[in-house]
């Protein structure tokens, strides 16, 4: 029973920032800014894929980001590669770290998110390891200044969070949206319902990790110049998270609005006045946690409104 | 005379560390029929059901069903072969709307190759006009009912029913068991465990009896209340 007016509407919403993100890149000159609204536009639906689905909230995400990264740094840096077959390998680099970790999936809740947080940080002491200076340049970072294209790489962001929208919006209208959120409320009685746990809790968390190693790899292409604590920092699996959490879980359109308002936020004061913005959020963050646990948008979906 | 079983238990042992829940069980159960399972509480009702649905591998003997042994095996796939369950608890999709848990099990669930109507299912079962409320806004014996419409979903040929009329009015209960037994008529097996004498009496051909894991009764459940042995069972607390 797919209805084509939902998916109309969500994929309506998915076209519009879209759209404005990449009509933003010729009227707004900080090409920098707009493109960390597009990162992370992206890693909140891709932290949304695994955490709104399925209810896995991994903290330590950064961990894709970091190895899309080095993935794309390292495939250009010795491979020679050009830059869209150096997002691939970011892209697989954190396919691979996505599997090696697959086992985390068996443990839950605060467990699951400490053990994600602990493997992005072995993985950041192994590549800011100065023994490794070699191959990955160890804490002293990486500079791609040879495959350096801003415009180009700021688009193929765009690109990305395109592709990730239509996953979320994919997901919400879908069975196997569906069976994710059966998982999540009850994998025993999922099971009955004839839904493979493992598999359906694999497929998404795949499709989350890969999402955040080309967030990663596009973010090493567009910057060009990164450190390890640059790409590991955990301040971007804290961002995701608390974008996500704040506009709500499970929709299109919660990510979407905590970024815009958060990072827009962040943006304006933050970054002038930190110690007041610091304040702000955290006033925000528990106010939201006692009195809206599922977002804004549940203002509106307990009340029976559908928001894409 | 009785067709031929389609589920056989035989012998099975299931262990919690060193307590065994289940000490040796068996009975079989044919296409058709309605056996009541009963015995007073911890006597591993709920635990024969969760091995033979595969919640849990069993620890000794052999599940059949078709003369195929099953135990061990993955319950989401029992499910699509065609063994499904309710749960004692009711565990519907909390945030789902009734219609969406019932379609998760019709997509994934249905291994028989028939579509399984869901709006039908629903109304059979007097919970169409809740189909686009989230299962969290239903009162328990409504949500044990979804667990059975989640169930039936999946076209069963093997139904385990634990403790579903808990909690139904009179008028209720009598219509689920009526249910029951034209689910039995259509050619469906079913599993029903239930402490309400009234109900068991209604729905079962047959009963079998369990007390500390072993079934101690087998037979109709008129001669169930002459045994010694299954009055003493419940009536004198041998279970402590
Ligand atoms: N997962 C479990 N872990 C440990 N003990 C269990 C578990 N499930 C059931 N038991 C124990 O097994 C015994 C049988 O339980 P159960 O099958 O639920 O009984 P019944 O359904 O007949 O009331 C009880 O003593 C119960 O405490
Ligand atoms: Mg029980």
């Amino acid at each position: 029973m797919p209805d084509r007016k939902r998916i109309a509407g969500d994929l309506g919403l998915a076209a519009l920032v879209v759209v404005a993100m990449s009509v933003a890149h010729g009227v707004y000159s900080n090409e920098l800014l707009l493109f960390n609204f597009v990162m992370f536009l992206t890693l909140s639906q891709g932290l949304n894929l695994i955490y709104g689905f399925t209810g896995y909230l991994p903290f330590g995400y950064v961990g894709f980001f970091g190895a899309g990264a080095y993935g794309f740094a390292l495939a250009v840096m010795h491979l020679h590669s050009p830059p869209l077959l150096a997002l691939a390998i970011a892209g697989l680099a954190a396919l691979v770290l996505a599997v090696i970790l697959a086992p985390l999936l068996r443990l839950s809740g605060a467990y699951f998110a400490i053990a994600s947080l602990a493997a992005a940080q072995a993985l950041y002491e192994v590549i800011a390891n100065p023994d490794l200076q070699d191959l990955t340049k160890g804490p002293y970072g990486v500079s791609l200044s040879g495959v350096f294209a801003p415009r180009l790489s700021y688009f193929v962001a765009v690109a990305i969070m395109a592709v990730t929208f239509a996953l979320v919006v994919w997901l919400r209208n879908s069975r196997f949206g569906l069976s994710l959120q059966a998982i999540r409320e009850d994998p025993v009685s999922a099971a009955m319902a004839g839904v493979s746990v493992v598999r359906g809790r694999m497929v998404a968390w795949l499709l989350s990790s890969v999402i955040a190693g080309l967030s990663g790899g596009v973010f090493a292409w567009h910057i060009s110049v990164f450190y390890p604590d640059t790409v590991f920092d955990v301040t971007f699996s804290i961002f995701a998270t608390v974008f996500t959490l704040f506009g709500g879980a499970t929709t299109l359109t919660g990510p979407l609005l905590g970024v815009f308002f958060l990072y827009g936020v962040y943006n304006a004061i933050g970054i002038t006045v930190p110690q007041y913005f610091q304040l702000i959020y955290g006033a925000l963050i528990m106010g939201l946690v006692l009195f809206l646990p599922n977002g804004l948008v549940s203002l509106l979906t307990r009340r029976g409104f559908r928001v894409p | 005379m009785s067709p031929d079983p389609l589920l056989r238990v035989e012998g099975l042992v299931k262990r919690f560390g060193g307590f065994r829940a289940l000490d040796g069980v068996s009975f079989h159960l044919a296409p058709g029929e309605v056996l009541g399972l009963m015995g007073p509480n911890g006597s591993g009702k709920t635990t024969c059901i969760n091995v033979i649905s595969g919640l849990y591998a069993p620890d000794g003997g052999a599940v059949r069903f078709d003369g195929q042994a099953i135990g061990g095996q993955k319950a989401h796939l029992l499910a699509r072969a065609g063994i499904n369950r309710t749960f004692q608890s009711p565990k519907p999709f909390l945030s789902l709307t009734v219609a969406e848990n019932v379609a998760v099990a019709a997509t994934y669930g249905n291994g028989s190759g028939k579509p399984v109507d869901v709006m039908a299912l629903l109304a059979e079962l007097e919970l169409d006009g809740l189909a686009h409320r989230p299962a969290g806004d239903l009162n328990s014996a409504q949500q044990k009912t979804l667990d059975l419409a989640r169930a039936l979903a999946t076209a069963p040929r093997i139904l385990l029913v634990d403790e579903l009329a808990a909690g139904l009015n009179p008028a209720e209960l009598s219509h689920m068991a009526s249910r029951l037994r034209a689910l039995a008529a259509g050619g469906m097996a079913l599993l029903v465990v239930e402490h309400l004498m009234g109900f068991i009496d209604k729905v079962t051909d047959r009963v079998i009896v369990m007390n500390a894991g072993r079934e101690i009764f087998e037979g109709t459940l008129a001669d169930a209340t002459r045994d010694a042995e299954v009055v003493r069972v419940f009536l004198g607390g041998a279970h402590g």
